[in-house]
This record gives C-alpha cells, sequence and structure tokens, in this order.
C-alpha cells in the first residue's frame, strides 16, 4: 500500500508536467480512447457530448480558445484565428476580431472572415431546422458581421463578462460558408475543416482517424504524423488498453480505481493528471410534489447531509472531490469556504445542523418521510452520490429507495416530472459562472431545470448578477443568488463537484488537463516520446 | 364395506420424521443441500438479529477493508460491513426466489392442468403462447419484462415469475395428461362435478410430484436471474443488500486491490444455487417410484 500510495504522489505530481522544458518530438501516430458509444453525430454545434468533441476537435479550429498551455485557468483566453484578442468598444458592447490570413481550409481554399461570420450567425440565429445546442450561451450576442476579408465584428445586446467564455465554447467549430450556405446539415455527417488534422476515415461507433495537416498555420505544430480514436463505452476494456498499451489514454476522466489499478501494475509507465472538473450532481427535489413543495423539507434535505466529511471519504472512491456552492470551486465568483459555511448544507457543525433538519421535517408534518430517488444507470459518480446521500438522509430518519433508469428514460422521467427527487447533474464546458449558473432558473426560462418551480425573484436576482459587470458587485450579487437559491428556497442541493482523474501512458506528451473534458482536444501539442 | 375394515387395515405409511431420515440416508448431497439452505433461510429470517452491523450504513473510517476480527468477510467501498450485506442479501435473494418460484410455479400448476383438462382449442391456445413465452431464455424475457415495468425488488419478481409459468405448465401437463384419462377422472365427471373441482381436487394433487421438483429448481433459477439482473443494473437497487448487487459496480472496481467484495456475494450466490440444485436432485430422485426402489 506505502508503494501504490508513493507512486500516486511520484504520479499525480504530473499535474506540473515533467516533460514541461523538454523538447517536443515529430512524429508517431497517437492512438486514445473515447469512453462512448458513436457520437449521434460530427457537428459539434448540435451536439453536447464529449463524444463528439474528442473526435472531431483535431479537424478544425475555432475563433478563440482557453489557452491551451494554461488550460486550468477559467479566464485566460487566447487566440486560435484570431490575430490578437480585442479591447472591446462602446461601453463593452462591440468586439472587433482580426482573422488570421495565413488559414487554409483542408481543400486548399482559404480560410476568411465570411467563413468566421456565417459560422457564428448559425450559431446565434440558427436557420429553422438547424439546431444550436447551445444557444443560450449567445443570449448577450445582437449581430455577428465580417465588415472586411479578415474582420469580424460582433455586436452585443449588453456588455457582460460572460461573452468571452462563450465565444471560447470548443464546440464553436469554424465551418465553411460555401458548404453552410449550400447544406447547413452537411457537418452532421461529413468533416472539413482548417485545424491541425485532416479527416482520414471513421468508422461509427468504432473508430476515428487524421493525419498531419502540413498546411496547418501554426510553425511545426501538429507534432503528431496523425491519430486514431476508438470508441470504448466500457471502462474495463480501457483498463486492459492502456495497460497492453494498445492505447495511451482516454481523455474524460476514470475513476480513482481504476487510477490506483493503472499505478500499480504499471508504475512509472502510467502519468496521471488530475484536477478540478467543472461538473457536478445535484439534488433536486420535484416542487410539484409534496412535501418537497415545503422549503423547510427542502432545507431540512440539504442539512442533512456532512459534506465536509463526505467529500475527503468519497474521492477515494468516487470521481468528486472539492465542496462547492453553485459555482466551481476554482472561479474568482466561487463562494470561500467560509460564505459556504453560512449556506444550509455547509454547516461546519453536522450535529446542530442535522438536529435543525429534524425540527424542520417535524415542523414541516414530514417526519419518517419515505420518498424515492431518481438516479441515472451511470456508475461514477451518479450511483456513489446516491448511495452516499441516502445514507445521510437516514440520520435524520428519511427512508429513501433507489429507482435507476437508463439514460434515455432517466431524462423521460426529468422531463415529465415523474419522480420525487432525483439526481441533477450541471456539466458545462468553459468556466462561465455567469451562465452555468442559470440552471437555477426555472425549467421557464432555463430549460434543463427539472425543479418544476416558478420563482420570479430567482428570475429577478439572476438577471441582476449577469448584467453586473463591476466583478466585485458581481460577485456579491452572485453570493446573494447562491444564498437564495441553496438556502433561503434549497431550490436544489449541491455534492462534491467532480475531479477529473486522466490516468495516460509516460511517453504522452504536451497534453494539459482542464476542468472541463470538452477543452483542449485538438491534438496539436501532443507528441510522443517515444 | 365398512368403516371398522378399513380402520384395521395396518398402517405401513413411515412418520414425517422416519420420511426425513430415510432421505438424509439415501440422499446425502441432498441432505448437504438441504442444510445449505436452511441455512440461508435461518440468515434471511432472522438478518436483524446475527447481522453484526447495519448493512446499509457507510462508514469512511472503513474503506475497502480487508477481512479481520471487526469484519469477518471484510468491507466494501463504502465501508460497510460485507458479512452483514451478505446475510440481508440472503433475505433479498428468499424472498425472489421464493416468491417467484411459488406463484410462477402455482399459475403455471393451474394453467398446466386446466390446459390438459380442457384440451381442444384452450390447450392449443395455451401450449402455442406458452412455445412463445418459452422461445425466450429466461433471462432475456425477465430483462425484457425489467425494461417494461422497471427495477426494483417487486419488478424483479413479476419479471422472474412470468418465464416460469409456461416452463412449469408445459411439465405439469405432460402428467396431467395422463391423470386426466384416469377412470377416476371420468367417475369424477359422471358425478356432476365442476372443472374447477375436478382440476383442483382431483387432478392437480396427482401431479404433485413434477410439480414439487419444478419449484425446487425455480428456486434456484429465480436466484441466479435475480442476482443477474442486479448485476446488470436492472434487479434490486442500492443500498438494499442484494449479492448481485453487491458484485456489481464495486466489486468490478476492486476486483484486484479488494477483492473479497466480489469473491463473498459470487460464494454466496453459488452455495445457495447449488444446496437448492442439490436438494432438488435429491427430491427428483426420492419422490420418483423408478429411482426411489433403486
Amino acid at each position: 500500500m506505502r508503494i501504490l500510495h508513493g507512486l500516486l504522489a511520484l504520479a499525480l505530481s504530473a499535474a506540473v508536467p515533467a516533460w514541461a522544458d523538454e523538447a517536443p518530438k515529430r512524429g508517431g501516430t497517437f492512438t486514445y480512447m473515447i469512453p462512448a458509444d458513436a457520437p449521434p453525430s460530427l457537428d459539434g454545434h448540435r451536439e453536447t457530448t464529449y463524444a463528439t468533441v474528442h473526435a472531431t476537435a483535431p479537424f478544425y479550429s475555432v475563433l478563440i480558445r482557453i489557452n491551451p498551455d494554461n488550460p486550468s485557468s477559467p479566464s485566460d483566453y487566447v487566440c486560435d484565428l484570431c490575430t490578437e484578442m480585442p479591447t472591446p468598444t462602446d461601453n463593452g458592447k462591440t468586439w472587433t476580431f482580426k482573422i488570421r490570413t495565413d488559414v487554409k481550409w483542408h481543400d486548399g481554399s482559404p480560410l476568411t472572415a465570411a467563413d468566421v461570420a456565417k459560422t457564428w450567425q448559425e450559431l446565434v440565429h440558427p436557420d429553422p431546422g438547424v439546431l444550436s445546442a447551445r444557444l443560450p450561451y449567445y443570449v448577450m450576442i445582437d449581430t455577428v458581421e465580417a465588415t472586411d476579408a479578415s474582420t469580424v465584428v460582433f455586436k452585443l445586446k449588453f456588455a457582460t463578462s460572460a461573452f468571452l467564455p462563450a465565444l471560447a465554447d470548443p464546440f464553436a467549430y469554424i465551418y465553411k460558408k460555401e458548404i453552410l450556405d449550400r447544406d447547413p446539415h452537411w457537418y452532421e455527417k461529413n468533416v472539413m475543416g482548417s485545424g491541425p488534422f485532416k479527416f482520414v476515415d471513421y468508422q461509427i461507433g468504432q473508430s476515428i482517424s487524421g493525419v498531419r495537416n502540413p498546411d496547418y498555420y501554426r510553425p511545426g505544430l501538429p507534432y503528431l504524423d496523425g491519430f486514431k480514436a476508438i470508441f470504448t463505452p466500457k471502462q474495463a476494456v480501457e483498463i486492459d488498453a492502456i495497460r497492453s498499451d494498445r492505447a495511451a489514454t482516454e481523455f474524460r476522466g476514470m475513476p480513482p480505481s481504476a487510477r490506483d489499478q493503472l499505478l500499480k501494475e504499471l508504475g512509472d509507465k502510467i502519468t496521471v493528471q488530475t484536477g478540478d472538473w467543472n461538473c457536478v450532481d445535484m439534488i433536486t427535489p420535484n416542487h410539484g410534489r409534496k412535501p418537497f413543495d415545503d422549503p423547510r423539507v427542502r432545507r431540512a434535505l440539504a442539512l442533512a447531509i456532512d459534506q465536509w466529511h463526505g467529500a475527503p471519504a468519497l474521492a477515494k472512491i468516487a470521481n468528486v472531490r472539492t465542496v462547492g456552492g453553485i459555482v466551481f470551486p476554482g472561479s474568482p465568483l466561487a463562494a470561500t469556504k467560509q460564505e459556504l459555511e453560512q449556506i444550509a448544507g455547509y454547516w461546519s457543525d453536522i450535529e446542530k445542523s442535522r438536529a435543525e433538519a429534524r425540527r424542520l421535517l417535524k415542523e414541516a408534518g414530514a417526519e419518517n418521510l419515505s420518498f424515492e430517488l431518481m438516479n441515472r444507470n451511470v456508475e461514477q459518480p451518479y450511483k456513489y452520490i446516491a448511495t452516499w446521500i441516502i445514507d445521510e438522509w437516514s440520520k435524520v430518519g428519511l427512508h429513501v429507495t433507489q429507482k435507476v433508469l437508463p439514460t434515455g428514460p432517466f431524462f423521460d422521467g426529468l422531463r415529465s416530472g415523474s419522480f420525487d427527487v432525483t439526481i441533477d447533474f450541471n456539466c458545462q464546458g468553459l468556466i462561465n459562472p455567469a451562465l452555468d449558473v442559470g440552471k437555477f432558473l426555472p425549467h421557464s426560462v432555463y430549460s434543463e431545470n427539472y425543479g418544476n418551480y416558478e420563482d420570479q425573484k430567482d428570475i429577478d436576482m439572476y438577471q441582476a448578477m449577469l448584467h453586473e459587470t463591476d466583478p466585485v458587485k458581481q460577485r456579491i450579487a452572485m453570493r446573494d443568488y447562491e444564498k437564495y437559491v441553496l438556502d433561503t428556497q434549497a431550490h436544489m442541493i449541491m455534492t462534491p463537484w467532480w475531479e477529473r482523474i486522466v490516468p495516460m501512458r509516460s511517453y504522452v506528451r504536451g497534453w494539459k488537463i482542464s476542468p472541463s473534458h470538452y477543452v483542449n482536444q485538438d491534438l496539436a501539442t501532443i507528441w510522443l516520446n517515444q | 364395506m365398512s368403516a371398522t375394515v378399513v380402520d384395521d387395515l395396518p398402517d405401513t405409511r413411515p412418520s414425517v420424521w422416519q420420511a426425513v431420515w430415510k432421505f438424509c440416508r439415501r440422499q446425502p448431497l441432498g441432505t448437504f443441500g438441504l442444510v445449505l439452505v436452511i441455512i440461508i433461510a435461518i440468515a434471511g429470517a432472522t438478518a436483524e438479529l446475527i447481522a453484526p452491523y447495519n448493512p446499509t450504513a457507510n462508514d469512511f473510517a472503513a474503506m475497502t477493508e480487508a477481512p479481520s476480527w471487526e469484519h469477518w468477510l471484510g468491507t466494501d467501498q463504502f465501508g460497510r460491513d460485507m458479512l452483514s450485506r451478505i446475510v440481508f442479501g440472503a433475505r433479498t435473494a428468499l424472498i425472489v426466489g421464493l416468491t417467484s418460484a411459488a406463484v410462477g410455479g402455482f399459475a403455471g400448476l393451474v394453467v398446466g392442468v386446466s390446459s390438459a383438462y380442457f384440451g381442444g382449442m384452450i390447450d392449443l391456445i395455451i401450449q402455442r403462447l406458452s412455445d412463445i413465452v418459452m422461445a425466450f431464455p429466461l433471462i432475456i424475457m425477465a430483462l425484457a419484462v425489467v425494461s417494461i415495468f422497471g427495477p426494483g425488488v417487486h419488478n424483479v419478481i413479476i419479471a422472474i415469475t412470468i418465464p416460469l409459468i409456461p416452463r412449469c405448465s408445459r411439465v405439469v401437463r405432460a402428467s396431467a395428461l395422463t391423470v386426466r384419462s384416469m377412470p377416476y377422472i371420468d367417475a369424477a365427471r359422471a358425478c356432476g362435478f365442476g372443472a374447477t373441482r375436478i382440476i383442483l381436487r382431483h387432478m392437480a394433487p396427482n401431479v404433485v410430484a413434477p410439480f414439487l421438483i419444478m419449484v425446487t429448481s425455480f428456486v434456484g433459477q429465480a436466484i441466479l436471474a435475480e442476482a443477474s439482473l442486479s448485476y446488470l443494473g436492472l434487479g434490486v437497487q442500492e443500498p438494499v443488500p442484494a449479492w448481485g448487487l453487491m458484485l456489481q459496480g464495486g466489486a468490478e472496481e476492486y476486483a484486484s486491490t479488494a477483492p473479497w467484495i466480489a469473491i463473498f456475494p459470487g460464494l454466496a450466490i453459488m452455495l445457495a444455487v447449488l444446496g437448492i440444485n442439490l436438494f432438488g436432485d435429491a427430491l427428483r430422485d426420492a419422490l420418483d417410484p423408478k429411482l426411489r426402489e433403486r
């Protein structure tokens, strides 16, 4: 066990990769796994799954992105197709981007500002019948225009700090205008990009591969000759593939047990990068069902849970780690521990908290309440969270059974409101707290809220926070909003934020973990030390 | 003939205890199976008394602990005592196994005897429906039923019971067809007895031997099916202790670092099914007149 801990410490030191000062080597084919079945389509604009972005990001460019050398930062945005990050004008409502003139599509034709503008016009104002999956992110964008061959101007409806993160969406691939004009659905089944790799082959549900783009606009990149991504939905297969070096890694994240097993068996042939993950499971009571329409009962559910002792224990067996509020813990807008301890469910004295939970349940006439917790048939961390939570609730006299459903029926249950209390989740791409916390808005405003409540005060507080451009005032507004939705109303109950654990063969260099499994997946900087 | 004459006949039937003793002497493996089943049944029935810990209580100070004096069979990834979960899991297995076997067996008995008694179009329809259901393996049929009704103990019982009915009815019908042609059935008809009385009073008791053998084997099959469904995430759900569920998730993840999480529930399933099958085989031998005299 000591050896394992030693190896673990050694491997986790890769959080600051040891290869940072090494000279990259050219060549080789990189094989990795995508822990999923075939993605619904290859079109990043319409899909929300990592199965799409892990398979297709290497083929595309984006306008701006999170810095691939500093992907853990929540605010370090850099240009991809633009030449420099612009300074806004018109009180933050006009953003003018100069576009690189040395970029070619994989068919050899030049990429221009018209392609960028058309792409963003489709994302913000999609044609009828065309799906733009993250449309609510772009609520602040009014118009997008190409004023000349190398200039794109974004005009906003209102200034907000949420604009740049929205623009850096890793799914927002730049598509070719000529193709979009001809058939806006073309990209669902085809690939034509300007990214570091050219498309070679796609076997549905099996693999996708690409070769080095010799005309890539970043000198010297990519380092690899090519890549092959294999779809492997079974975790046991992934571990076997890494163990036998049939594949070097997978980028979504593995549970602690898989990390421990690989370290034990492969020692220094494995490195592990870990970090907070911009994903969190939460508990959503159905306000449309008694007694969950009563805020006292919802608060009691929150007060029964010992977050501070549960999180470090769960981190040993599930891919969760950090206690947090509604904002990603690494963000400047996130609550400190002291601020969290003022909110129901985060009190430092758990006995006092549970005594209050019992009092509230008694007052609400819900002592010895029995109910069903709906959950998704996904092992990590959903089922682990549920097992923990059910035991926590039993400590205040609640009798809870669990109903686990496959993903399809689970979403049907969420949308139809056929549950007492459900495990819910909030996974986002880039860290963009002002928009990410939209999850707590009523369903009539935010379609992916399943609490079945209407709350005008909730909406008003959110809008005030979203439109606040002063960072200090915005942080105060966020605290008020957080206190309201987690404590006063207890619309939802947070669980520890996820931890991303990515074990990979030690010869893989040049990739840095980020808080999102959607980000930094174009493979341009990856090289193989073989 | 008077009642006195009948009473004067010597009673050559052995007492229950004599029959049990004879069974034990002639069927040592079956006796071993019966002992296993009794132990499991007692464990399930008295779980609250004999389990050393609450089977659903997490103990983060004792996660994945190897077997020790504190935890004889170790703990799982949540620090839950494996022995307590296995003892309570016996209850889940027996509830599902016995209920499915009893309900499926009794329904199969009624359907099989009725099918044989009425014959003709009713028999034809029942048998073809049975063919359709029996065309699917038990676990596939159970999976289909669970996918319709959803997971949970009650739905698992329904899912396992439905495919057992035609399996039992087919065997019972074969015996009942022989019984139907017996003179006493004709006599009962001639006396004007109704179909229900003839089926339940005169035919069903005479097909009890194959019925009992079937039901015994059903218990083992039902326990295995429940474990399979739970293993696939479609049966009993956490935190309810169930052997198949204990083999899912944690057992897979910790197979190399904490193998006891997988070994002991697997062992429990194996012993339960082995015990029931050994007992069932011995029961068949004991009830079969041809084998009984050997």
